[in-house]
């Protein structure tokens, strides 16, 4: 590669950049939504890379369904101290508690729908005006059609059918007061840029994403966490595996890999041989086919 | 990708291309090919399409599912919004935006051209030169993509006949003279049958170009942006208030035209000051220089007073500035524009309002006349105006520059984006 090439991925990070920085310009009150998963920390990340030697100009917004992984939380603490960052925590329990939201029962019981409650709480609470989500395109094919700025009305609702234009690089964040914005800078990015760009830049993740022993049930296929709030049926039975997270929810809903790999490189080669989506051991999204349309309308991330 | 090579994908480039056709010209499966035999599709997916389509009562694998994302779409059968999908090969990296054939054509068309390197126009062998290939050439014309590759698809059904690949390349010839077309490129294929997609035809030994996916790894794309004329929109000032870096201040902006290196010789617009280029900084390195596209953020020499908006430019290479801009435009708004209306600007990093002085002629993209007698433009439409602006905008021609050379117009009540704007 010569001096006037660019590899994809500064390409990538250039453009998720300039977007960042947008958002920074063009709008007052910015959260970056944190989740503790590899998506945001690379968010994180780039804010950092886009600022220097500035503090990120966004406050950061964890929404906790209070069903987390541990390591998550330990990783989140750390990495606010070493930003001098301000973080705000939206808690899922509270809306349930106040009678807000109500929790759902049975074997599959999730609070992952719980969680745009909390969002548009969390939002309205603090008056952020745009929300920054980690959210990629390759994902899911909902937010295929997603804008790089999406308009969310003062319900915090989204239009998929009469979203705005988006062309070269000019980003219309107008809007009328009450409404937000959700934007996407990871947009154009895949699993596997993400991994990549991990390995580029050496940043530091969870232990979660590497190969751990853990005590895990398999539920129609999927492997899942075993932790003192998770119902199991009669046939279900814990097991020690090893293991590791490919993506990192709500421990009710992440699906678990059985792995080995404990450098990024082995990640990468695993996730190269794969035959199947990151979100295809996401239970949140096996629902409906038009799950993640269905919440994204309402307000989901 | 057998055994991962850390340094074999750090040289993987980017292209953006568009995909232009109807359903019926096969769009859905050439692009279904190339993910599926670049193995971009996973288990999962093909599943959840399999299922579906069986749903559905389609004998055969629905591709087009793949790319359908919402309920409406689905449900329809129709494509309502740009579709993006990636895939990758050792070699580069592609983003696919798939814009569909019917509904909203301009208005995705020309969304989904914007940032492209390259458009592939299909054209089913059977029906050749139809309006439709004549709107999308205009259109990827219009928006400056450098590279045009038309495929001319569906060979099998006429037995792999040369005679009539040849018949359809003289007949774009013959509009591509009008269209001023930059890079121009043909290939016979067969998306169903494989011919020429990644793997060489043996159908077809009279052709002896590379088959599409080569062309795409390979083709060049350095020179598709301006690398000649140094130009910096100033995005952001960043003045961090902490001890270390007392005084630090750096204006960060994504370069949009050229190079810009320490030392260089720069103005600053729309002051006229000038001054030099002190460090271009990425993430606390000071770099020898860097060049168009990439993010960065720049020290001048000088105490200079710059805010967003502000444009860095070189001192023997300046834009043009003025307040007074013909530009063409596509319409996306079911209001149409208003002769005399007022609206907002985003053009770089300014904002600025413009009110809207003449309106040329209206362009019929089916026949590329020029209409001088009707000029309601309306939704999906594309025409000649001239606009005054509050304050003056640096700018380039569109062709020279695709940065600094578009801007978008926005309805000041509805916060809508109502046009795509490229400057003559």
């Amino acid at each position: 590669m010569n001096s006037y090439q660019i590899n994809h991925l500064r390409e990538l990070e250039n453009e998720s950049i300039f977007i960042m920085r947008e958002v920074a310009a063009q709008f007052e009150n910015p959260a970056l939504l944190f989740s503790g998963g590899k998506d945001s920390i690379v968010m994180v990340h780039l804010a950092r890379k886009a600022f220097w030697p500035q503090r990120i100009p966004f406050t950061l917004a964890h929404i906790d369904t209070g069903h987390n992984f541990e390591e998550t939380i330990t990783f989140r603490d750390k990495l606010v101290e070493e930003l001098g960052a301000r973080l705000v925590v939206g808690l899922v329990q509270e809306r349930i508690d106040n009678g807000e939201a109500v929790e759902e029962t049975g074997y599959n019981a999730s609070r992952n729908l719980l969680q745009t409650g909390t969002l548009l709480g969390t939002i309205e609470t603090y008056k952020f005006d745009v929300a920054l989500g980690g959210g990629r395109r390759d994902e899911e094919k909902a937010r295929a059609k997603e804008r790089f700025f999406s308009h969310r009305d003062e319900f915090g609702q989204w239009d998929p059918k009469n979203q705005r234009p988006e062309l070269w690089n000019l980003f219309n964040g107008k809007m009328n007061m009450g409404e937000h914005f959700r934007v996407f800078p990871l947009s154009n990015w895949t699993e596997m840029d993400i991994w990549q760009y991990i390995y580029q830049d050496d940043i530091d993740l969870p232990s979660l994403y590497f190969t751990h022993k853990r005590k895990v049930f398999n539920r129609d296929g999927v492997l899942l966490a075993w932790a003192p709030f998770m119902k199991l049926k009669p046939t279900e039975e814990i097991i020690e595996m090893d293991i590791r997270c490919r993506t990192i929810g709500d421990i009710s809903c992440t699906g678990l890999t059985e792995s080995k790999a404990n450098t990024l490189v082995d990640i990468i080669k695993e996730i190269a041989a794969t035959r199947v989506t990151e979100r295809g051991s996401r239970s949140d999204d096996k629902r409906s086919e038009a799950a993640m349309e269905d919440r994204k309308k309402e307000g989901y991330f | 990708m057998s055994e991962f090579n850390s340094d074999a994908y750090l040289d993987m480039q980017l292209l953006r291309f568009t995909t232009a056709g109807s359903v019926d010209d096969g769009k859905s499966t050439l692009i279904g090919r190339l993910l599926y035999d670049s193995k971009s599709i996973f288990e999962d997916q093909l599943e959840a399409v399999h299922r579906d389509s069986i749903r559905r009562g389609n004998e055969t694998i629905d591709l087009a599912l793949l790319t359908d994302g919402l309920r409406a779409e689905r449900e329809q059968g129709i494509t309502i919004d740009v579709a993006y999908r990636y895939f990758a090969t050792p070699k580069r990296k592609f983003i696919i935006a798939d814009t569909p054939g019917h509904i909203q054509y301009t208005r995705n068309m020309v969304t989904g051209a914007s940032t492209a390197n390259l458009a592939l126009i299909l054209i089913d062998a059977r029906h050749g030169v139809l309006e439709q290939t004549i709107r999308h050439s205009f259109i990827a014309t219009l928006l400056h993509i450098p590279h045009l590759v038309v495929c001319v698809n569906k060979m099998d059904l006429m037995d792999y006949d040369q005679i009539t690949y040849e018949n359809i390349k003289s007949d774009i010839y013959k509009i591509a003279g009008k269209l001023k077309i930059r890079d121009l490129r043909f290939i016979p294929i067969s998306a169903l049958k494989g011919d020429n997609v990644v793997n060489t035809s043996k159908n077809m030994d009279w052709y002896s170009g590379p088959p599409l996916l080569k062309l795409l790894e390979e083709i060049d794309i350095t020179y598709d942006r301006n690398l000649d004329d140094p130009r910096f929109a100033v995005q952001y000032v960043i003045r961090p208030q902490i001890e270390e870096f007392h005084d630090y201040r750096g204006y960060a902006g994504r370069i949009s035209g050229g190079w810009f290196r320490p030392g260089d010789q720069v103005t600053v617009l729309p002051s006229g000051l000038q001054s030099v280029v002190k460090t271009v900084d990425v993430f606390g390195n000071s770099l020898q220089g860097a060049k168009v596209t990439e993010s960065v953020s720049i020290q001048l020499e000088d105490d200079i007073d710059i805010s967003r908006g502000n444009m860095i430019v070189s001192r023997d290479k300046q834009p043009m500035v003025g307040q007074n801009i013909d530009l063409m435009i596509c319409w996306f708004n079911e209001k149409p524009l208003k002769h005399g209306g007022k609206y907002a600007i985003k053009h770089t990093t300014r904002d600025v309002r413009c009110i809207i002085k003449e309106i040329d002629y209206k362009m019929d993209i089916n026949t590329l006349e020029e209409n001088t007698s009707d000029k309601e433009i309306k939704m999906n439409d594309i025409g000649r105006i001239r606009i005054k602006t509050t304050q003056p905008l640096y700018y380039d021609s569109y062709t020279k520059n695709r940065i600094t050379g578009s801007l978008i117009l926005i309805d000041e009540a509805t916060n809508e984006t109502v046009a795509a704007g490229m400057i003559i």
